[in-house]
Parts: C-alpha cells; structure tokens; sequence
C-alpha cells in the first residue's frame, strides 16, 4: 500500500525507548558496584524497586487504557528506568516495602496524575525518593557499611556528609571536614590511603570516588555514574551543559564558602570529599538531565544546573536536614516551565541592531 | 580561503545521503512518450493562461501558457503533437489545477534551435530570453528566473551563488548536471552574473561530489571566467538559500528578507543550465533531468524527459519495481511530496522521483522535552513549542512567540524527534489555520 503523508519521509534511528534505555545502561556500572559493596541485599532492592514501578505503570495503564486517556508506556522504558533510580536512590537496607511505596508514588503520583511520560514537572524518581524519605526518615537514614571498608563500627556507619554535618553541629570548630574523620577514626581503604599519602589529596575523598563510602545502592561511586555519564554524552542523549554547571557551580561555592560554618573562613572549602560525596553525581548526571523536567535549550540548561548547584549547596551546609541534592533539583523543576518560557534560542538572522549615526 | 570546507552554524542534521543508488549513472534520454500532460501551475506563483484549446496542434518548444501576473511564468510544449483535452489533474503536491493533455504525433520533424550569441546580447534582452522561454528555478522551489534576476532600483547583487548543494538524500540530478553538462552551466553562470551585475560568483557543493567540484574547476579554468568553486560539508539543509548564504559568504538573511537584502543572489546549476539553453540556443525550458531512484526501483537512473511525462512511464524506463514501495515521492526525502497516482506528470521543478520503504518505524509517543528539535532547527525555532502551541489551538502563541511562520519545513526537527512526532505536517497545518485566522 502506498502512503501518502507529509514530509520528512526520511527518520533517524532516534526512538524515546532506545533513550530510555541508554539510560538504564548508563546506570548499570554504578548499580553493580552498589551490588558490589552492598551484597545480595541491594540487588533485591533494586528487583522490587523495577518491579513495584513497572507494575504500577501496567495497572495504570489497564485503568486509563480501557478510557484511552493514557497509553500505557511500558514498553519504552520509562518505568524501568524510574524503578532502577528509585532502587538506586535507597539504602541497601530500607524494608522493602518502603522501596515499593517510593516506586508507587514515583509512578502513580508524580507521573501519572499530570498525564504521563512527558507531562510530569517533577523528576518521578526524585520525587518518590523525597516521599519515602520524609515519610519514612529514620529507615532510610539507615545506611550500610560497604565491604570495601575494613573497619565496621558506629563512626563508620555514618556517611561522610552526615557525619560532619553532626560534628559540626556538636561545636566542632575550625576543623576541615578530613581532619575532623581523621580526628575521629573514620575508616579509610588502604588503598585510598596509599595514593593519597602520594598525591596529599584527602583519604576521603579517594574512597568516596571510587565509592568505598556509606550511602544509597546507587550514588556511592562516582567514578562509575561518570563513566556512565561519559556514555550517554558520548551517545548524544544527555550534553554537559546541565551536569558541568551543576557541579562546577556548586564546586566553586563551597570551595569559597562552606569554610564559614566551621570558622575556618573564605576559600577555603574542600571541595574534594563534598562533591564525590552524598547523591550530587547521581543526581546532577541522571537526576537534573532527565529531558521532562529539565530545559530545553543549552543555556536553559546551564541557569538550571547552576540554581541547583546553589540550592545543593545551601541545604548541604546550612540547611536542617540532609537531601541537599534531591530537594534542589525538585526545586529547580518547579523553574522550568518558567526557564523555557524565557530562553528562547536566538532565531536566524537575528542582527543586533546597529544605532545609526545622526 | 576556497579549499577550506565550509558550513553554516546553527542546527541541521546528517541524513544517511544513498547517493550511490544513482550518482554513477549517466543521464539516459527517455524515448519521447505517447501522451503528456502539462500542467500550467509549473511554477511559484499564479497558474499560467492557457493559449491553445482542445485539438490545436503544438510543436517542440511552442508557447501554450503565458505568464499571468508578475510572479509567474511562460510554458512551453515539450513535445510536437496534439491538444487531445484541457482538464483538471492533481499534481504530487496535491495541488489541482488546468493541464493540458497533448497526444504526441512521433512522424512529425524533429525541431531545430537556432544558436545565437549572447555576449552580443544586452542584459534587458537576455532577461527577456530568460522570461520568454519559460526558466524557473530548479531546484524544486521554482520561483520564476526572471523576477529573482531582475534586481529592484537601489539594490544591488554583489554575489552570485551558485546552489550545487544537494543535500536531499537519493538525489542527483544536479551532480550529473554539473559533470556531464558543466560547459553549459558555466555560460549559465556567466549569463545570470551579466544579468544581475554579480562581482563575486561561488559555486557551493558538498564534498560528497568531489568529482564535480574537480570537473567543474577544470571547466572553469579552461573558460578562463573568474569563479570561485567552494566545497561545503556535508550537512542538511545545505541547499537551502539561507544556510548555504551563511555557508558561502558568512551572512545571514533577516526573517522575511530575501536574499538580495543582503545583496546575493542564489541560483540552482539546473537553472544555470536552462538559462545557458535559453539564452544561447534558444530552447524553451520544456525538459529537465529526474533522478528516478530509491530502494524499490530495479535499475536506478538520471534521466532527462521532457516536462509532462508521466512518472509511471519514468518507472517503468528503470525496469519497474523490485517491491512495491511503501511510499513515492516526489523530490527528495526530507521535504518532497508523497503520491500515489503513477498518472501524475513530471514538473519543472521536478528533481526527483524516489520509491522507498518505510524505515525507522516507531510507535508515535510524548513528547519528552529532549531539546532535539530545537539544536537541529537551522532556523533556530522551538518546534516543540510550535507543536504544543498548535496542537492546543492557540496559532497566535505560535505565530507571534515562536515565530512560525520563519518554519520552511525542511524536516530537520522531524528526522531527529525519538518521539517520531509529525512535527513538519502539525506546522503545515498550523500556518494554514494561522492564515485562516487572520
């Protein structure tokens, strides 16, 4: 049969699904080091995580598919992808069913109630992530001790963010952050010990790199979300703009300010330990890049990773509560509508306007 | 610096080009047809006024439509024979509109064209010739030759650019154009930049036709003319006026302007062509070169037949089918039209006829915000934007905000959307009740 239809009769292999699983393979590296470190306890994690938002997304998809209002979008992608963040965003040792209300939520409230793939103004994931949290506050600040650190004790099973948030407030002053763990005994890898007694970059910071820290399945090693970051550059799904601004901003904030709040004063932050440290990799590589709720154009992008990097840094030091990175880039979602409405792209052939000469 | 290769900055996108089909085919002659039908709309613009009636005689090269307003343009028969009817037929636009049917008498003698001079020529009379003998551009948009020559007082077209782009996919009618007819289009040139007093003159062709920007070179140092050859990259849309001016001579036309604003002028190498037939042997423009390719053609060919042939009779001059096709298409991929009457006639502006599968089939699903359509528009549009406003209903958001009517619908953001959102058909739909509204 022939088809007659409009032009363009030619179309790129570009397809929502391969995105959407591109993504989820970016994700793999970080996710098995999670499994990695965390044992059998985090692979269950994040099989219920997947398995809670796929079903969710199927039921839905029985409901309104019947009043055609909603397609189901099982197939692309999007809810394993949301399943696998929400896993990733958990404690290895969270009760299950926690895991399983967070992926519900990110799906059927986040998502679904606004109409859908594409149409939620907050990242799902990130959403269902904050819900569990402040729900559930002390089962999910309950984190594990990876096997990589030898030393299992209470100090150890801090992680490093909270740890010093809680020293400080205990009226540790005019220490940095490595010298207070160093101070108290925090566990450190030998291997991390030894390149750091080459480079003098600080122990922690190694470890929190390479993702020998206490923290979620998923964020805990940034060097493996960075590989995985490079991929989806690499494959043109995600641009730099938004993770480099995030980072880079929120970099140079602590660097010149976050020595404040233990009276060490201007410039001089470790900059280090806080940026491999906590959810920022994960959240400013996979969390603030996803399309949906994040800007359109390139310098859309940039102003949204640097209000969340600000908004990071605020919470981070000076704010009551941890979640520095989660609440920011909720936050920032909340600008978007407003940051698209904005930015538009300078249209061709557009002259800046010569004044002319009387 | 002519040996750097050149492109235009914002957007755009790198289609796979399946030139190959093609590129090495020589141009065959197709046998003259039975029966023609030529359309009188060949043209941007009004429809010419019929000049003959049903069971006139025509020959080779007679005037049978003349120009009916100022944007608008003469035709021609491209066949001796007889006017069998006048009817309304539907072109592979879908535009609908008077032709004229003629039924080709193969006893009667072949016509001459007288050659003439035409350095001897002034520039009035060559403008003449080119209005006379019915040149359009070719290179699918066929606006009428004569009126983008003939320069308004106070301008002044300092470049001449010569479009040799091609960057549809499938195409390549334009490449054996300029390697297989490059003597002729370079008079062609020189005629047009007589015309309308270029200083400068640039030939733009994509490095994908390395052996025509060598041939032509050559061709162009034996005639001793001073022509500036530059190869761009390959990247669509190329060829179109806007970007290969930002390309070639680094300046951009202003929304709503043409390119004389900025004092160029932008011709196709088949209309440089078709001017040099007009202007020295003065032939008609009553026959054109169409790339008859595509996946589903058994023997892909460049042919040249004369304007009114029916695309069924092209197909089966490339040996038919090898499946049935799931579309055709008239012109290239990205912005050429889709029929499925074989009865439909070739155009003057026809580059092209490609039988193609379908590929890259994707369920059709949100819009997930990926920003893609916005840093392949070369325009430097929103057609996100443009979708949601439309689909909405609210044409005066698009129109005035995100500047709708700046779209040419080259299909960039189409190619690339993973959504496979009909972008391209929702902006053809949104400027035409935007218009209605008005």
């Amino acid at each position: 049969m022939r088809v007659v239809s409009s032009s363009p009769h030619f179309h790129s292999k570009n397809k929502t699904s391969s995105i959407m699983w591109n993504v989820s393979i970016a994700l793999a590296p970080a996710s098995i080091w999670g499994i990695y470190v965390f044992g059998l306890r985090a692979l269950l994690v994040l099989v219920v995580s997947i398995a809670a938002s796929c079903l969710t997304e199927y039921l839905l998809g029985l409901i309104d598919g019947k009043n055609g209002l909603i397609k189901s979008t099982l197939s692309d992608g999007s809810a394993f992808l949301t399943g696998l963040l929400v896993g990733m965003n958990m404690s290895p040792l969270v009760p299950l069913l926690v895991a399983i209300i967070a992926s519900a939520f990110a799906i059927g409230i986040v998502k679904w109630i606004f109409g859908g793939l594409g149409q939620n103004w907050m990242n799902p994931a990130l959403g269902g992530r904050v819900f569990v949290f402040f729900s559930f506050t002390s089962l999910m600040s309950n984190y594990a001790v990876p096997r990589t650190l030898s030393v299992v004790d209470a100090v150890g099973s801090a992680t490093p963010l909270g740890f010093v948030k809680t020293s400080i407030a205990g009226g540790a002053l005019n220490l940095s952050p490595t010298d207070l763990m160093n101070q108290a005994g925090y566990p450190v890898t030998h291997f991390a010990q030894n390149i750091a007694s080459s480079t003098g970059i600080s122990p922690y910071a190694i470890d929190a790199f390479f993702g020998n820290i206490g923290g979620c399945i998923g964020e805990v090693s940034a060097f493996f979300l960075l590989i995985g970051g490079i991929y989806l550059c690499a494959k043109k799904i995600i641009s730099w703009h938004t993770p480099l601004s995030y980072i880079g901003f929120f970099a140079v904030l602590t660097w010149l300010f976050s020595g404040y709040r233990s009276g060490l004063g201007f410039a001089s932050g470790e900059v280090l330990t806080q940026i491999f440290s906590g959810g920022l990799f994960l959240g400013a590589i996979f969390m603030a890049t996803d399309m949906v709720s994040s800007p359109i154009t390139k310098k859309g992008q940039i102003i949204f990773g640097l209000g969340c990097g600000f908004f990071t840094f605020l919470i981070r030091y000076f704010g009551a509560l941890p979640e520095a990175v989660s609440l920011s880039i909720i936050l920032m979602n909340m600008v978007v509508p407003t940051i698209d409405r904005y930015i538009i792209p300078k249209k061709f052939g557009t002259v800046k306007k010569v004044r002319e000469a009387k | 610096m002519p040996n750097d290769v050149l492109t235009f900055k914002r957007g755009g996108v790198h289609p796979e080009d399946r030139k190959y089909l093609s590129s090495k085919k020589a141009i065959e002659i197709l046998p003259t047809p039975k029966e023609v039908i030529v359309s009188l709309s060949q043209h941007l613009g009004a429809p010419a006024k019929a000049l003959k009636a049903k069971g006139d005689k025509v020959v080779k090269g007679e005037k049978i439509g003349t120009a009916s307003s100022f944007i608008s343009a003469e035709v021609h028969s491209p066949v001796n024979g007889t006017i069998k009817a006048i009817k309304k037929v539907t072109l592979a636009n879908s535009v609908s509109c008077d032709a004229y049917v003629i039924e080709v008498d193969q006893e009667a003698p072949e016509v001459d064209f007288v050659k003439t001079e035409w350095k001897n020529k002034t520039k009035e009379e060559l403008l003449a010739t080119i209005k006379d003998l019915g040149v359009v551009g070719m290179g699918g948009a066929t606006f009428p030759a004569h009126v983008k020559f003939s320069i308004p007082k106070g301008k002044e077209a300092e470049y001449l650019v010569i479009n040799g782009v091609e960057c549809e996919p499938y195409l390549t009618s334009d490449h054996r154009t300029m390697l297989e007819r490059a003597e002729g289009v370079v008079e062609g040139i020189m005629i047009i930049a007589r015309v309308i007093g270029a200083k400068k003159i640039i030939v733009g062709i994509e490095v994908n036709k390395m052996d025509a920007i060598k041939h032509l070179r050559e061709v162009i140092e034996a005639s001793g003319y001073q022509i500036q050859v530059q190869p761009l990259k390959m990247k669509y849309p190329q060829g179109d006026e806007k970007q290969l001016l930002s390309a070639t001579i680094k300046k951009e036309i202003p929304s709503g302007k043409l390119p004389l604003d900025i004092g160029a002028v932008v011709s196709n190498v088949g209309t440089c062509f078709a001017v040099y037939e007009a202007c020295a042997k003065n032939k008609p423009l009553f026959e054109r070169i169409v790339s008859v390719t595509g996946e589903c053609i058994k023997e892909p060919k460049n042919v040249l037949a004369p304007i009114g042939t029916k695309i069924g009779e092209l197909i089966d001059f490339c040996g038919g089918f090898t499946e049935e096709p799931d579309k055709i298409v008239s012109g290239g991929p990205m912005m050429g039209f889709s029929f499925y009457d074989l009865e439909t006639p070739i155009q003057k502006g026809t580059s092209g006829v490609i039988s193609i599968k379908i590929e890259n089939i994707a369920p059709q699903t949100a819009c997930i915000s990926c920003g893609k359509c916005v840093q392949a528009c070369p325009i430097g549009l929103m057609p996100t934007m443009l979708y949601r406003n439309i689909n909405v209903g609210a044409y005066d958001m698009a129109l005035n905000k995100y500047s709708l009517m700046d779209c040419k619908e080259c299909g960039s953001c189409a190619f690339v959307c993973p959504a496979h959102i009909p972008l391209v058909h929702t902006f053809k739909f949104g400027k035409k009740m935007a218009r209605r509204k008005k």
